[in-house]
């Protein structure tokens, strides 16, 4: 691990100051991710900004019926959280779906957004990979892609985002609240919180350099039927290789959202219209345009099925 | 809250961030027009209560709470398996909850009270877990077993709290520790040698309370 300086800011708005006058500081919250890929030298950071002691870390109602959430509520209490587990089982779902308890009483909620990728060669130092090394080239084009995405990659990368949770804030259409290092804070609806790859992998998101994630806040309860369904290698702590994130109503419509396929929650709103219609339908739209290779493809059918079980379920 | 001042500086350590900031690292150099920015230092000094002890050390800002436990403190009941937050060998409980201390920075947890292994029991008396292992052989090589037993511990609090888990049926309802409730809650703690249906029948005798 590269050496680093340390500090604990004292209010959001200074943690996003200090950020900013460091171009290579990192915020480190529970640090599951980012310590991991320190210890591996794919993450380098020269400052670390421990936000930990921010006061960012409850959970309240919002005023239109919502639910506002700490950027720093632990995953293990969010999915343990009552209003959760009523009003937005799908949250509560895809959080206990990913990781270990151990990671889940640390990873938090800003954290779990910008989790780093799972692609191999992202994590090895020894080949090119464009989200690492910007213009070095991406390995996993021609190589092992079997986890790796099969709509909304690029030339450049072809990364999925690893989040569960993610994909279930995608679904519920919650909102992202900022502080930038002016002290002036913004909401990013998470539909324009991620950037697809394109030619610059390496940016991610949407937020400005030192912008600090304060809370995510869900809208007023959708109601219906909640599903979050993950298919993976292991019964317990893997990685999706497809996730399917739902909410269906008793007339069959809904929303429907995909993990584990695109290097982003992948959801679009005239392919979930067809809900009605049935799973094939929606995944048919929904992945239209879809790039798959040879050892990837199995995820078109994969997520199909995945679907056509959550919707047979609902039904029940 | 922590304040940010009780990070200690020594003026040896100053200068040696000093001296990295203008080399390697790109840290923004000490100078009067960067005095609003903190102290820049490599090394903190760090207080940690582990098992109702506290002790000051002087540490590498990298040192992980892993090493600084093992290498620093020479409580070795913790283990380092992968190092990576995959095997669980290292878990221990942080204020009563369960963390891998591989991944988190012993830097980041000056002043909270830190459990491990060897604050669960004493070679004379026997955490109800440590006693449960015993009797249903609940290890092969014993390397994953401390971090087993702590994970344990968490997670019986964990479900006596009501938290649910992957394979919890309703949400709403309180779960209770069936065999698939405890194989799913303990997934982040993997032993190479296999002897999970003895780790199993371990802890649900102390679930049940027959330990």
């Amino acid at each position: 691990m590269r050496a680093f300086t340390y500090e604990r800011p004292r209010t959001d708005a200074e943690a996003a100051a200090s950020a900013a006058r460091e171009p290579r500081a990192r915020f480190i919250a529970g640090g599951t991710n980012l310590l991991d890929l320190m210890k591996i030298e794919v993450e380098t950071p020269s400052h670390l900004i421990d936000v930990n002691g921010l006061d960012l870390d409850r959970i309240e109602p919002a005023g239109d019926g919502g639910l506002r959430i700490g950027a720093m509520v632990r995953n293990a209490d969010l999915a343990a959280h009552e209003t959760v587990r009523r009003d937005y089982e799908v949250l509560a779902r895809a959080l206990l779906a990913g990781a270990s308890a151990q990671i889940r009483n640390r990873a938090t909620t800003a954290g779990n957004l910008l989790q780093r990728t799972r692609c191999p060669y992202f994590y090895d130092t020894n080949q090119p990979c464009n989200k690492r090394v910007p213009g070095s080239g991406c390995s996993a084009i021609g190589g092992v892609t079997r986890q790796l995405a099969v709509i909304g990659g690029s030339q450049a990368c072809i990364a999925t985002h690893p989040s569960d949770m993610a994909v279930a804030m995608r679904v519920l259409d919650a909102k992202v609240e900022t502080v930038r290092p002016d002290a002036t804070r913004r909401v990013i609806p998470i539909a324009d919180f991620y950037r697809l790859p394109g030619d610059t992998p390496h940016i991610e998101t949407h937020l400005d350099a030192g912008e600090l994630i304060t809370a995510v806040v869900l809208p007023k309860p959708l109601g219906g039927k909640h599903f979050y369904r993950k298919v993976r290698d292991r019964a317990s702590y893997a990685f999706a290789l497809v996730s399917v994130a739902a909410v269906v109503q008793d007339d069959g419509a809904g929303r429907v959202a995909l993990g584990g396929v695109a290097p982003q929650p992948w959801r679009d709103a005239s392919a979930e219209a067809q809900l009605p219609d049935g799973a094939a339908r929606v995944t048919d739209a929904l992945l239209a345009g879809a790039a798959p290779t040879p050892d990837n493809a199995f995820k078109l059918t994969l997520a199909r099925r995945a679907l056509g079980a959550v919707l047979t379920q609902a039904r029940t | 809250m922590e304040n940010p001042t009780d990070i200690n500086i020594s003026r040896r350590n100053l200068l040696k961030a000093g001296a990295a900031s203008a080399t390697a690292f790109g840290t923004p150099a000490m100078s009067a027009a960067q005095n609003t920015a903190p102290p820049q230092s490599l090394k903190a000094t760090v207080t940690l209560t582990v098992n109702g002890n506290t002790h000051e050390l002087a540490l590498d800002l990298r040192t992980s709470l892993l090493d600084a436990l093992r290498e620093h403190l020479h409580m070795t009941g913790t283990k380092k398996g992968c190092d990576h937050g995959q095997c669980g060998a290292c878990t221990v409980l942080l204020d009563g909850k369960r963390i891998n201390s591989c991944l988190t920075l012993a830097v980041m947890h000056d002043g909270q009270q830190i459990t491990t292994i060897e604050g669960l029991g004493t070679p004379g008396a026997l955490h109800p877990l440590q006693a449960a292992f015993v009797k249903h052989d609940g290890y092969q090589c014993g390397y994953c077993t401390p971090g087993q037993i702590c994970s344990a511990v968490g997670m019986l609090d964990e479900a006596a709290r009501g938290m649910p888990s992957h394979v919890t049926g309703s949400l709403n309802e309180r779960p209770l520790l069936s065999p698939e409730e405890i194989r799913e809650r303990m997934s982040g703690n993997i032993c190479r040698c296999g002897a999970y249906a003895n780790i199993l029948d371990a802890i649900e005798d102390v679930a049940e309370g027959k330990a």
